[in-house]
């Protein structure tokens, strides 16, 4: 490749076990790739236009004066030069993703096929109600599904990510203590565990509740004493995660609810985890009055710069009035829309939560993901998802440091305390798995826990991706405490940018390429 | 002995007379690690003892800065602004967040004296 130069040249360092371990995917990150400007040879181009010379111009008079700052290139030069690219984006489809489905899972290419059906890909949202049944019989279906699963009653399909649909649950427990209560309701205060997802919080403070922590116990779980202590006549709900953000089931749900509703106050779920427990726990027998349902997680559908999320909400018989618009509904002419106040019977609908009906793209990527899964199928893909991390966790509990005992759901959490003594840090360590070939797994996060390590396989991979995994893992760690600090502080060695000044990155960032660039090129070569 | 008093939040503090400066410990930066963002109060604000001083972002987390001490803003760290990894770099110098005008002074009494903060640092860690 003529703009491109092996970094690995300088750097024949690498021992074999990460020769060996190293997958085909990331070794484009070792190549340099110039700026599509700075491979510019001016006058080339990909397409021929029409000899304008002669021709009258339609400017109106108007003439241009300076250079219009596209790069010349021909047509296969721009297509290497983005395919380039695209091969230093680690992503699921070249190796295993240890930040798991809160970034991206697997999406099956089914789904993608069936979500390109030109019945559903050319749909416009405002074409005349007869010729879009199919779509909406779909909608309706999904919605079942996801009712059926979560075992509740009402649920509304149009929120259109995760943290919107927490939005649009907080917002029905509001609308629902204003109804009870009237609007002058003193249950303000949500509770909200210290190690939840940063959204909870940020939620209840946008619906107007005051955010009061919950500490962990030291079994990584909800204090339920302390949850006791907190509870009390302003107290409007409590908002769990479950399996929460350490990756463990909250073994004292069915106590934290029957609790919340003896003090009045309603039972948020965020459903980011659902995808850990689908087909084996109903949220709605655990007494949750509602939950969001990370379309893009557990149904597998692209997002994190693949797509849109999508974040329906499923809501118990208390909350089910007050479910935004629009609904879809069958009747004897087949389905239709209700989108409108006159329409809304005895409902409370608290209004609508986004234009349209919702991510139809997503829906339609669930509902394929649903019937090729079927119910025995989504049983053993979270049995799958739960396995796999219980795997990664016994294999590296004697390397690295688990947080908690015990076995956990669909994702293991180790902290820093096996790096102890070696000056190195979480970062460190994940910098160097990027030189083995990975992407690190999720760090610093839940914040309970001293430079956190959350890990999350998920159910599609296999034994021996696990393994290889595992056998890098066991290497760094070995390596860490055996010393060998260059490897950790100096990586990632084997990428085009170094470690990054992660500040100035993100207060002086350059995000657009500028002509004084030809200086920098200059530069470069000297 | 340095006259800086430290809170179980890892703030410090120092007063001249009747004028407090207000920062984040060695140990709160290092935990924080590299932060990228500031958010500093209006001068003019009055803010109360336990109040949010400032708020941090860092990498890996956000976090409020607390007033061990009530008084009036009388000048924010704008410098911070374009440059926050002062505050990694410099904490007990160019990486203070705000002054306050205090009314009572001698509260920082209460406070940790150096080798107290030093000994509770080491408990919690």
């Amino acid at each position: 490749m003529g703009h491109s130069k092996d970094l690995t040249k300088n750097n024949m360092n690498l021992n074999n076990s990460s020769e060996k371990t190293s997958t085909l995917g990331h070794k484009a990150l070792r190549l340099e790739e110039d700026l599509i400007f700075e491979i510019d040879s001016p006058g080339t181009t990909g397409v021929d236009f029409p000899d304008f010379r002669f021709k009258k111009d339609k400017l109106g008079g108007l003439k241009k004066s300076t250079k219009i700052g596209l790069p010349g290139l021909s047509e296969p030069e721009v297509i290497r030069h983005f395919t380039r690219l695209s091969q230093k984006n680690y992503a699921i489809d070249s190796g295993i993703y240890p930040l798991g489905s809160c970034t991206m899972k697997h999406n099956p290419r089914l789904n993608e096929k069936l979500a390109r059906l030109k019945g559903f890909s050319n749909l416009h949202p405002l074409q005349p109600i007869e010729t879009v049944q199919g779509a909406l019989e779909l909608i309706d279906e999904t919605a079942n599904w996801l009712k059926k699963l979560t075992g509740m009653p009402a649920i509304a399909m149009s929120p259109a990510a995760g943290a919107h649909g927490e939005l649009c649950g907080m917002m029905a427990i509001r609308a629902a203590l204003d109804a009870r209560d009237g609007a002058n309701s003193l249950r303000r205060r949500v509770l909200v565990p210290e190690s939840a997802h940063g959204t909870n919080p940020a939620t209840a403070a946008v619906c107007g509740f005051k955010v009061d922590a919950i500490p962990a116990n030291r079994s990584g779980r909800v204090d339920v004493l302390s949850f006791k202590e907190k509870l009390g006549d302003d107290v409007a709900a409590v908002m769990l995660t479950n399996p929460n953000t350490c990756g463990l089931f909250e073994s004292e749900i069915l106590e934290i609810s029957r609790l919340i509703h003896e003090c009045g106050g309603y039972f948020y779920c965020d459903g980011a985890n659902f995808n850990a427990i689908v087909g084996r726990v109903r949220p709605g027998d655990l007494g949750i009055d509602c939950m969001h349902i990370n379309l893009h997680k557990t149904f597998s559908t692209p997002h994190g710069g693949g797509g849109p999320g999508a974040g329906p909400v499923v809501f118990s018989e208390a909350l089910a009035s007050f479910v935004p618009r629009p609904w879809v509904v069958s009747g004897e002419h087949g389905f239709s829309i209700i989108e409108n106040d006159e329409d809304k019977g005895d409902l409370l609908p608290i209004g609508r939560m986004k234009a349209f009906h919702g991510q139809m793209g997503m829906f339609i990527r669930t509902y394929a993901y649903l019937l090729s899964h079927g119910g025995d199928g989504l049983f053993q893909a979270s049995g799958d998802a739960v396995l796999n991390a219980n795997y990664i966790m016994a294999e590296l509990c004697d390397y690295l440091s688990p947080s908690y005992d015990g076995p956990c759901m669909h994702e293991c959490l180790f902290d820093d305390r096996f790096l102890e003594g070696t000056g190195l840090t979480t970062l460190d360590f994940s910098k160097a798995m990027i030189d083995e070939g990975y992407h690190p797994m999720t760090m610093y996060f839940p914040l309970i826990v001293h430079g956190a390590m959350l890990i999350e396989p998920t159910e599609t991979e296999s034994k021996k991706s696990l393994d290889d995994f595992i056998t890098v893992m066991r290497q760094l760690a070995i390596d860490a405490k055996s010393g060998q600090n260059n490897r950790f502080i100096g990586a990632p060695e084997f990428t085009p940018r170094r470690r990054l000044d992660e500040t100035k990155a993100a207060r002086q960032p350059i995000l657009r390429w500028k002509e004084q660039g030809e200086d920098r090129n200059k530069a470069r070569q000297k | 002995m340095d006259e800086r008093r430290y809170t179980r939040d890892h703030e410090w503090i120092k007063i001249d007379k009747d004028i407090a400066i207000i920062g984040i410990t060695e140990f709160a930066q290092e935990q924080l690690g590299d932060i990228v963002f500031v958010e500093l109060p209006e001068v003019g604000k009055l803010l109360s003892k336990g109040d949010e001083a400032a708020v941090l972002e860092s990498v890996k987390a956000a976090a409020e800065v607390y007033c061990p001490i009530g008084g009036e803003v009388i000048e924010v760290n704008d410098g911070l602004n374009d440059d926050p990894s002062v505050v990694n770099n410099d904490p007990y110098g160019k990486g203070w967040f705000i002054k306050l005008r205090v009314t009572d002074p001698e509260s920082i009494d209460q406070l940790m004296d150096e080798l107290d903060y030093n000994s509770f640092v080491e408990s919690v860690t």
